[in-house]
């Protein structure tokens, strides 16, 4: 990509972005263009990370684990659906991630736990979420029971109008009540250190920035 | 087959060489489990069965191969079975008399076919097979080098190999350790049926009463000796022909309480026997009495001086078992980190261990070691009654769960730190602890308890005494938060960070200022998995774990166990964390840690007030990031975390010093200029409780500092206001601090503070800050503008003592200038003054004294503390103990005396109170002294009182004196001495009780006071020719010339007079010698 259209595609970037700066916006452009690799842009084809790239990325850099929320994490970028995060998808999708605000983040958040998209976190989803989060025990006679245990409790805690799932409205009141209920299905954003991390590389050379892959 | 195999087989053949297991009814009932156990194998776990074990266990075999049947090839001499492993070697080989089973099927087989002789066979299996874990799983399981062989350990290695059979190994290693489990458990059930005694408990029992006994009113016992002194190889001193009924020794016990006492120890116990017949030497060896369970049991049943008296030196006694305890065995860590959980489940188990050892020994009558478990194994047996029943079915349950490893996300660390073997171990102290406290509780507390709170009563002596450790019953009637938080914990433990997090978001919902709930979540394992959270990478788990233990660390006790369970290092490094809410949350825990002695020193130890103290300095740096992120909090918040923490650090000597070194005041000066409350109470706090040491009072007033604390002192929030009040108060024994205050405008406001009695504390704060602002007469002139005076004076009544003593030293400070004294004349302030000197607090004795004094200077004032008989009461105070107090009256008495109408009479009327005051010329604290000789200046002003105290022998008390560099003392020494001269041939006493030499000497002290008062001595005593003499052989001319030049005319007058006495004696020798 010449550099001319480069430009005019971070400027265009800059204008719709609220948390980035100029310079910001054109390391991480870089970086996006690195990670893609050199593929000749023909009309047609979408350039942008697929599913797979994504999820390395996310394990690789913000050390996210479960398969299940990384698939959320991707679809989140993905605004429109189109199995790839585009360079804006990514600007956006980068801006929330490392700048976001507290409602932006609990509505992505929530977003990525409500998995079928219904506008509630209801307890099956729940229970999916959470069912790798205790360790078994076998001498338990139902092993999920564990499970089903910490859904009601989760349920108590954050269900505020008491109808047995989770609106944005009873996540949002419980979140602001208790940040750390932020994230209470499972680690979708990156933590502290290696957003740190991932910023001081990034915005000091995208060029050397490494992945290891 | 598992650990407690290995070791009983241990202790069974402990010292014998040959490897042989006695029978004994608990070796017997070991090997029948062990049976029991082999016989059932093959139903119950077909598959582990089959699992090929990596030695054989091979022995010599009694049963013979035509007892073989079907599944095996049998000819004359060998058996083979038909069941092979992979290479075709069979499982069982019999190859007469040596056999060898490599599978458990095999194992239960041949049980099966040996039928009567089964216990034989195991017993002959056993001994051949020290080790069958080993053999059975491979090396890596040994169990006899290791002590402790967790089931986390095997797990671990089994994790670690990939072997296809590891699933099986796994398994049947579970097995076994329950199995170990089981047997243990078993053993100690029968161990605790019978106690013995053996020749080292009693040996060393006797040694430790023997230390505590003698003379005096504090030992235990007055003598303790044994009958015989030899003391044959096996430790005993009986005959031989008595050790056959397993006596011991006899010793002969004399109690402070009752006749000597002859005793038999023996391993069944200590009783009475028929004595020792005196001209013989021969023990009537019947028995007299009951048998008792040791010694110390024994002589507490026979002597109630015993028994007080031990209960006084338990901890001392119990002390010193620890110690001999110790040294035999490797000692049970000490305070390791996690004391509850880690150590005791250690020492739990050698304590179980050493009590096997014991009585295996004691069984096969060898030497013995030194061993004094019998009381452990007491407690044992006490609790087992209790224990029995729910102990087993929890060991049931709860070791059946074999650990899967579990993978975490984010490569968090596991916060399951503790085994479930610790979870066994602190249930048992935990029930050990509940039944045994409540009888003698230094007796039977767990070998660390006893340490731990020895060391403490020792180095801890301010307000923190260890409260007693209140463990949740195990019967009692538990709440249901109890089995709900419970529930979390378990979920704490077991679950990955997101099922951590909302366990703690959800327990953080129960009400954690209740007691009830802070102690439940102690009492089921909480507080250590809050601490392990503490220690992983986990910014959300360390943030919710804080949270909650910044809660329930509000109870004293939870505070304990925190710094018991290493919680304290641990805080302090997460101050070093970068997120700056976990800095806040770990300085706050430390901020309700630190309430006691124990915790600041840990503290410090741990280099956590120089990191607090870098918190204060967070709020300068104004760099903030433009959007803090999410888990974030303000700098200024950190900061005031920060002072929180060294706040209740500071309340410890050294860590104040800490503070001040690592550079804590310039920042506390920086953040006392906020203007945010929450942040200035705990900065003033923190100043406030420095201000004790001069190095701080200094800096205080180097930094500015008094400016802002009289600015804060108009502040909205009384206990902002109090602890401003309280700094100044600490800092205003400075003179030019004082003036700080008072040019900063501080008076006021704290004259209108007084206004408001409601609050007490700060009523006693601000009392404090204004009696020693009064010290300056300045401060003084602007407190009589603000009518300060009397509103002091209505709070003479009904205010608590630490508020009087402050009122009535700020009045006393005040009653120095005329126009006060006049105030408090008219105000009626001189009655409740009076009234006070009745009290018994000295602190405000002394004040009382002074104030009322400084009133007498007043001849008006005088007649009405006259009237209402104060100068009664002031004399007798002079009787008080304490020496502040003697001195203080002392000096007060001197105005009375000095201008009470018919002072003569007055002192007069006071029985025995002229006898008293030269009496107290005895005392050797010199202020004491100087206003005694005060008084007696005072006293000796009448004639007749004079001549009292003179009969009373005041000259040669007063000549002691003489020789004192102490001013002060020497002035009123020296008036006293002057004014004493005024009686009978007193000016001749004091000549040959040698005080005119010392006096000379006085004249080359810097203070005119001194010169004045002793010249005018000198003066009285040249009356007298010898006086003279020693004078001028002392070198007093010269003195007294220079003297004569003084601007002082008392002086002037004096020491003129005194030469030409010295002169007119010497004109008149010369004169007489020339006539």
């Amino acid at each position: 990509m010449n550099r001319k259209k480069l430009q005019k595609l971070t400027h265009n970037l800059v204008k719709n972005c609220k948390h980035f700066n100029k310079h910001e916006v054109s390391c991480l452009v870089n970086l996006f263009y690195n990670l893609v690799g050199d593929v000749a842009e023909r009309p047609g084809t979408v350039i942008g990370l697929d599913r797979n790239a994504f999820r390395n990325i996310l394990h690789m850099t913000f050390g996210m684990t479960d398969d299940m929320i990384m698939d959320r994490v991707f679809r989140g970028f993905d605004k429109d659906n189109d199995g790839c995060v585009s360079v804006s998808e990514w600007i956006n999708g980068l801006s929330l991630f490392l700048r976001g605000t507290l409602e932006e983040k609990m509505k992505y958040c929530f977003e990525v736990f409500d998995l079928n998209g219904d506008g509630f976190i209801s307890k099956e989803e729940m229970f999916h979420m959470l069912k790798n989060s205790l360790l078994k025990q076998p001498s338990e006679e139902d092993p999920d029971e564990g499970i089903k245990d910490l859904v009601e409790i989760t349920l108590k805690k954050m269900d505020c109008d008491h109808d047995g799932k989770l609106s944005f409205a009873d996540y949002e009141q419980a979140v602001r009540e208790e940040t750390l209920l932020l994230e209470a299905f499972g680690p979708c954003l990156p933590d502290t250190e290696s957003q740190m991390e991932f910023e001081a590389q990034v915005f000091k050379n995208p060029h050397e920035f490494n992945y290891d892959v | 087959m598992g650990v407690a195999l290995t070791r009983s087989a241990q202790w069974m053949a402990a010292g014998c060489g040959t490897e042989t297991l006695e029978i004994t009814p608990l070796n017997e009932a070991i090997l029948n489990e062990i049976i029991v156990f082999v016989e059932s194998f093959i139903y119950k776990h077909p598959q582990e069965a089959k699992f090929v074990f990596v030695e054989p266990l091979e022995w010599k075999t009694s049963l013979d191969p035509s007892a073989f049947e079907s599944g095996y090839v049998v000819s004359e001499t060998t058996v083979r079975s038909e069941e092979a492993d992979k290479n075709g070697e069979p499982l069982l080989f019999l190859s007469v008399p040596q056999i060898k089973i490599r599978s458990f099927g095999q194992l239960s087989h041949f049980l099966y076919i040996a039928r009567d002789t089964k216990l034989k066979e195991a017993q002959a299996c056993l001994e051949a097979n020290r080790d069958p874990v080993v053999k059975i799983l491979g090396s890596d399981y040994s169990t006899k080098k290791g002590e402790d062989s967790s089931a986390l350990n095997i797990l671990d290695k089994i994790t670690k190999d990939d072997d296809p059979e590891s699933e099986f190994k796994m398994s049947l290693a579970t097995l076994i350790q329950q199995l170990d489990l089981h047997l243990l458990n078993h053993s100690l059930k029968h161990i605790s049926l019978e106690i013995h005694l053996n020749p080292s408990t009693v040996k060393n029992d006797i040694e430790l009463l023997k230390r505590f006994s003698g003379k005096g009113e504090h030992t235990v016992l007055e003598s303790i000796e044994y009958t015989s002194d030899y003391e044959f190889s096996n430790g005993c001193r009986a005959p031989p022909w008595r050790q056959m009924h397993g006596e011991v020794c006899y010793v002969t016990v004399k109690p402070h309480d009752a006749d000597k006492l002859c005793v038999t120890c023996s391993t069944e116990g200590v009783f009475l026997n028929g004595g020792k017949a005196e001209d013989k030497g021969e023990i009537n060896y019947e028995r007299k009495s009951e048998i008792y369970q040791d010694l110390v049991t024994f002589l507490k049943d026979k002597s109630a001086t015993f028994s007080e008296n031990m209960a006084k030196q338990e901890n001392k006694f119990n002390e010193e078992k620890q110690k001999e305890e110790k040294e035999p065995e490797e000692a049970p860590p000490k305070e390791g980190a996690a004391a509850i959980g880690k150590a005791v489940a250690g020492s739990g188990k050698n304590t179980l261990e050493k009590n096997q050892y014991t009585l295996g020994k004691n069984q096969i009558g060898k030497r013995l070691e030194p061993s004094l478990n019998w009381k452990t194994n007491v407690g044992y047996k006490d609790n087992r009654s209790s224990l029995k029943d729910t102990q087993e079915d929890k060991y049931g349950s709860r070791f059946e769960k074999p650990r899967s490893p579990v993978s975490y996300g984010r490569g968090q660390k596991s916060p399951l730190k503790d085994t479930q073997e610790e979870k066994h171990g602190s249930k048992l102290e935990k029930k050990r602890l509940s039944v045994s406290y409540g009888r003698t509780p230094a007796l039977r507390k767990g070998p660390d308890k006893i340490e731990d709170i020895v060391s403490e009563s020792s180095s801890e002596s301010e307000e923190d005494e260890e409260p007693p450790d209140h463990r949740q019953e195990a019967n009692a009637d538990l709440p249901s938060e109890y089995w709900q938080i419970q529930k979390l914990v378990k979920y704490l433990k077991g679950g990955n960070q997101t099922a951590t997090v909302i366990a703690l978001c959800s327990m953080k919902d129960f009400n954690l200022a209740q007691d009830t709930c802070q102690l439940a979540i102690r009492d089921v394992g909480g507080l250590e998995v809050l601490i392990n959270l503490l220690d992983t990478d986990e910014v959300k788990c360390k943030i919710g774990s804080l949270k909650i233990l910044k809660e329930i660390s509000h109870n004293p006790q939870i505070r304990r166990n925190i710094v018991d369970l290493g919680g304290l290092p641990i805080l302090v490094k997460i101050l070093d964390s970068s997120n700056k809410h976990l800095k806040c949350l770990a300085a706050e825990t430390i901020a309700n840690v630190a309430k006691f002695r124990r915790a600041r020193r840990a503290v410090r130890q741990h280099g956590g007030i120089t990191k607090l103290v870098a918190l204060l300095d967070c709020a300068q740096n104004s760099t903030e990031p433009p959007q803090p992120s999410l888990y974030e909090t303000r700098d200024v918040e950190v900061a005031r975390c920060g002072a929180l923490a060294l706040w209740s650090c500071s309340k410890s000597y050294a860590n104040k010093e800490a503070i001040r070194l690592a550079g804590g005041i310039p920042l506390l000066a920086r953040l006392l200029k906020t203007s945010h409350q929450n942040m200035l109470i705990p900065v003033v706090g923190t100043l406030q409780e420095c201000a004790s040491e001069a190095s701080y009072r200094a800096a205080i007033k180097a930094e500015r500092i008094i400016e802002n604390l009289v600015k804060n002192l108009n502040s909205e929030n009384e206990q902002l206001q109090e602890h401003c009040a309280m700094a100044i108060y600490q800092c205003a024994e400075d003179e030019e601090t004082r003036d700080l205050v008072r040019l900063h405008g501080g008076l006021k406001p704290l004259a209108s503070l007084l206004n408001n009695t409601d609050n007490k504390e700060r009523l006693a704060a601000v009392t404090g800050a204004i009696w020693k602002c009064s010290i300056s007469r300045e401060n003084v002139t602007k407190f009589r503008e603000y009518k300060a005076i009397e509103t002091l004076l209505e709070l003479l009544t009904d205010q608590p003592e630490e508020v009087l003593v402050n009122v009535v030293g700020a009045l006393g400070e005040c009653c120095q200038e005329h126009e006060n004294r006049v105030i408090v004349r008219k105000c009626g302030g001189i009655q409740p003054l009076v009234n006070l000197l009745v009290g018994i607090n000295q602190a405000l004795l002394v004040n009382v004294t002074k104030a009322v004094g400084a009133c007498a200077v007043e001849p008006e004032s005088m007649m009405i503390i006259d009237r209402l008989d104060g100068v009664r009461l002031l004399w007798s105070l002079l009787k008080n103990p304490h020496p502040d107090v003697k001195a203080s009256a002392a000096w007060a008495l001197c105005p009375c005396i000095e201008n009470a109408k018919d002072a003569g009479e007055m002192v007069r009327s006071f029985v025995g109170g002229l006898e008293l005051v030269v009496n107290l010329l005895k005392s050797d604290n010199k202020e004491v002294l100087a206003s005694i000789c005060a008084a007696i200046t005072n006293i000796a002003k009448d004639q007749e009182n004079l001549a009292v105290i003179t009969d009373h022998g005041v000259v040669p008390l007063l000549s002691k004196l003489a020789n004192t560099n102490n001013d002060k003392l020497r002035r009123h020494l020296a008036e006293a001495i002057s004014h004493c001269c005024m009686w009978g041939r007193n000016k001749v006493a004091f000549g040959e009780h040698k005080a005119v030499a010392p006096l000379v000497r006085y004249l080359k002290s810097n203070d005119t006071n001194v010169h004045r008062a002793t010249a005018q001595a000198l003066y009285q005593l040249s009356e007298e020719a010898d006086n003279c003499i020693t004078m001028h052989e002392n070198g007093a001319v010269k003195l007294l010339l220079d003297m004569v030049g003084s601007p002082d005319q008392d002086l002037q007058e004096a020491a003129a007079g005194c030469i030409s006495n010295i002169r007119r004696l010497a004109l008149a020798t010369e004169k007489a010698r020339y006539t």
